[in-house]
């Protein structure tokens, strides 16, 4: 967990969530989270039913991933909450960095907590996601 | 949608994590997740969704027996599911593409655990868009409970139907 003393308002964490996404690992998120909607797997229908370019990413999967970083930050149980708007689809080949800024440090029932800002890009420095989360601290 | 079992097991808090990029141990390893704080492996902050896995309707997984699936086989579609065929985990899906989603932790999601779900819709409302055409919002808000009948999870999902696809 992150410690009171050590952080401040304006400070950022940010990594690579995953380069060149691959099928595969949209398969893998299919499988483990059992979402099997054919247009993120299955190119055939989303390309020439569903009218799309490609295959896409769940937007979960996103949130997912974004959510590593988070919690790689913020330390494990730390979360209050997490929210966010999938803005922009993700794409097979996509690279994704995902960022957190300390927008907050308040209190919330008794305890620390601080306020997240959170953005994830795609390599065109295009969002993907936007977002916010709140999570406890050490005082 | 009800969930009346949501079997949280080690096993597929290891395939999740797995799928989100995340080799955390506190979410595969039993012998370092007991020395921390937190007394045992946990599940990473979306886990939540995956409640889809036990939901006996989930519309967006084949089902055994041949109601037909919407995918490619011989043709580039199969069967179309009927609209009412199913319910809708966890969020958005079953209402088009996921637009939104929050959670709220209330407590520690652990392995072992066994939740409840219950979902109930939230607001709906409608925006014009250049990319899309009209965009229907509807909201569904998901609560899950644990075996001690504690609230561990809220979770929010907003679904948008588009009037086109969107291939930004």
């Amino acid at each position: 967990m992150l410690k009171e003393n050590e952080i401040k308002v304006g400070d950022t964490h940010s990594a690579i969530l995953v380069e060149d996404l691959k099928r595969t690992q949209i398969v893998q998120y299919a499988g483990a989270s059992g979402d099997y909607n054919p247009l993120h797997t299955d190119e055939i229908f989303t390309t020439q039913v569903a009218g799309y370019p490609s295959v896409f990413a769940h937007g979960m999967l996103s949130m997912g991933l974004t959510g590593t970083m988070l919690t790689n930050y913020v330390g494990d149980g730390a979360l209050k909450k997490y929210g966010v708007r999938f803005t922009n689809q993700v794409w097979p080949g996509d690279t994704l960095t995902g960022k957190a800024t300390i927008i907050e440090i308040r209190e919330e029932d008794g305890a620390k907590v601080i306020d997240l800002m959170i953005e994830t890009t795609n390599q065109n420095d295009i969002a993907v996601i936007t977002g916010n989360a709140t999570a406890k601290i050490e005082t | 949608m009800a969930i009346d079992k949501f079997l949280v097991e080690a096993s597929h808090i290891m395939m999740f994590a797995r799928s989100v990029g995340d080799d955390n141990p506190i979410y595969h390893d039993e012998n370092y997740a007991k020395e921390t704080d937190l007394g045992g492996i946990i599940a990473p902050p979306t886990f939540a969704q995956s409640s889809a896995q036990f939901d006996p309707n989930y519309f967006l997984r084949p089902k055994i027996g041949g109601e037909g699936w919407f995918g490619s086989g011989k043709d580039a579609s199969g069967a179309k599911p009927s609209k009412d065929s199913g319910s809708d985990s966890g969020g958005g899906a079953a209402m088009g593409l996921h637009a939104e989603q929050h959670f709220e932790y209330h407590m520690p999601l652990k392995a072992g655990d066994v939740l409840t779900a219950s979902t109930k819709p939230g607001n709906s409302w409608e925006k014009e868009s250049k990319r899309a055409g009209k965009l229907k919002f509807s909201e569904s808000v998901t609560e899950y409970r644990n075996q001690d009948g504690e609230l561990v999870i809220t979770a929010t999902g907003v679904g948008v139907q588009t009037e086109r696809a969107v291939d930004s």
